[in-house]
């Protein structure tokens, strides 16, 4: 990792998946901002500008994480994000980043099951940050 | 305004031309429809024209007169049926004899319109066709969305069992590799938070295991007499470690009756669930104040708290399965979203309502309200 220490957002209504990932990241020498709803993310993008964010898609409502996504590319276009979400394994809904049309909606960069450890969110937030 | 296409299958063109006319221009309402109904009318000579046209256009409704050239409308009846086609199919004819009209009726042709008609007859008979595909395409649908219900109900249950696991799975990899220390010390935190959840765990499968029970298990022999006392003093000195904890003080009122004749597993799931909310919901030092009451009509029970409060906005998902409204106030505290939901279903169960009344900061009370009459014949109606 290079000199800059790096900022994430997190954002995660599951308090211990919370704590694990801020932990490990921490560890590994990233700054963590954490919190564990929309309503404070929201707070956190209105003041600072991440690095780097990592959204869990149902909170306070069901489309938390896709209007999280929103909101931070509409201030910060060259922000990567990250949505963590159970959706596809548990319901077989999927879907991806794969087609224009998704793309276009999810204003995501990657999409992750929930539940991935935190070593591989990790290597992806590396990915993200070209790092 | 929606179209429905009605096929008239018949070798004589008067009849064609005058289902055309009649139909053309006529439109119907009711008041349970979302819209009014119109409807194109598409001709066939023969039967064998009248198939081609079915697996091309698919109508909503097929008029079919049995006495055809080529093969016999009843044919074209089976042919519809076999493809297990959704087609209303009314038999037009003169010659309705009462074989033919056995074998169409088995063949689920649901009405018979005798030639000649007026036009106020096969108006009639077009409303009557109408109305039943109506009902039975609201009945399917029905049917599929129920089907989809269980299925959301199932993926929500699936994560909310994975998501404590994932968690326990996440702090003992961090014990493993000693990631915060080599004392045990070090993760007190950690083993506090993965019994929590381990606990929460239990609750929910608890839970689920009631949520079964009222939805299959209802068993006559089990209906008796409960002592309301008893009941009520049961949920408290099961919430007691926690009302302890929290400094929560109970009052109760039983009056109006002593006893009522139920299953006693179903009043202690709502007594339970009602109790050990007013408690979680309430504010340290805070009050629970549980009321029973009856009379000739209706039993009641009431159970009020001096805590949070639920936003009206909040109200009406409240006793949707899984359902926990998520806001600062609620955060620490854990629940399965499924107990309210229970309580529900067994109060429907006995032909009984549950509502809420709430003030946000100051409480709430839920009040259900049982007929008396419906639980003493409640034996008889499971």
């Amino acid at each position: 990792m290079s000199s800059k220490i790096y900022t994430v957002l997190l954002a995660d209504d599951d308090p211990d998946y919370l704590f694990q990932v801020a932990f490990f990241l921490r560890r590994a020498g990233y700054e963590v901002v954490a919190v564990e709803s929309q309503a404070e993310a929201e707070q956190v993008i209105a003041k600072i500008k991440p690095d780097i964010a990592v959204f869990d898609l149902m909170m306070e409502s069901d489309d938390s994480g896709f209007v999280l996504c929103y909101k931070l590319k509409r201030r910060y276009p060259d922000v990567p994000v990250i949505l963590a979400t159970a959706v596809s394994r548990e319901t077989g809904i999927t879907f991806g980043l794969n087609s224009g049309q998704d793309r276009d909606w999810i204003r995501a960069d990657l999409y992750l099951e929930k539940g991935v450890r935190p070593e591989q969110l990790e290597l992806e937030i590396k990915k993200l940050l070209k790092i | 305004m929606a179209q429905l296409k009605i096929l008239v299958v018949d070798d004589e063109p008067g009849i064609r031309s005058g289902v055309t006319r009649i139909l053309g221009n006529f439109h119907m309402t009711y008041p349970f429809m979302d819209e009014d109904y119109t409807f194109k009318i598409l001709e066939a000579a023969t039967g064998e024209e009248g198939i081609e046209i079915i697996d091309r256009e698919m109508p909503d409704i097929l008029l079919l007169d049995n006495k055809l050239p080529g093969i016999q409308g009843v044919e074209v009846l089976e042919y519809v049926r076999k493809k297990n086609y959704d087609i209303v199919v009314a038999m037009i004819t003169s010659y309705a004899s009462i074989d033919v009209a056995v074998r169409a009726h088995n063949d689920g042709a649901i009405d018979f319109i005798p030639k000649p008609f007026t036009p106020q007859e096969l108006k009639a008979s077009i409303e009557q066709i109408t109305k039943q595909q109506y009902l039975r395409r609201i009945t399917h649908k029905l049917k599929v969305e129920g089907k989809k219900v269980r299925f959301q109900f199932l993926s929500v249950l699936s994560h909310e069992l994975k998501a404590p696991l994932n968690a326990i799975d996440g702090y003992l990899k961090m014990m493993q590799e000693r990631q915060m220390g080599e004392s045990v010390d070090d993760y007190t935190s950690a083993i506090e938070r993965s019994l929590q959840r381990i606990e929460s765990m239990r609750n929910l499968i608890m839970d689920l295991l009631d949520f079964t029970k009222v939805s299959f298990e209802k068993q006559i022999e089990k209906m008796q007499n409960v002592n309301l006392r008893e009941l009520v003093s049961m949920a408290v000195v099961t919430v007691s470690p926690y009302a302890i904890h929290k400094d929560i003080h109970f009052v109760t009122d039983i009056r109006g009756c002593e006893t009522i004749w139920a299953d006693p597993n179903d009043f202690e799931i709502i007594m339970n669930n009602l109790v050990s909310n007013a408690v979680k919901y309430n504010n340290t030092g805070g009050t629970v104040t549980i009321t029973v009451d009856c009379n000739d009509n209706e039993f009641s029970i009431s159970v009020a708290d001096t805590g949070i409060g639920i936003n009206a906005a909040d109200k009406d998902m409240l006793f949707e399965a899984f359902s926990r409204i998520k806001n600062d106030k609620t955060r620490n505290i854990s629940g399965s979203g499924l107990g309210l939901s229970i309580v529900r279903k067994v109060v429907e169960l006995y032909h009984g309502v549950i509502n809420v009344e709430s003030i946000p900061d100051r409480g709430s009370v839920f009040t259900v309200i049982i007929p008396t009459l419906q639980v003493t014949n409640i034996k008889t109606e499971l």
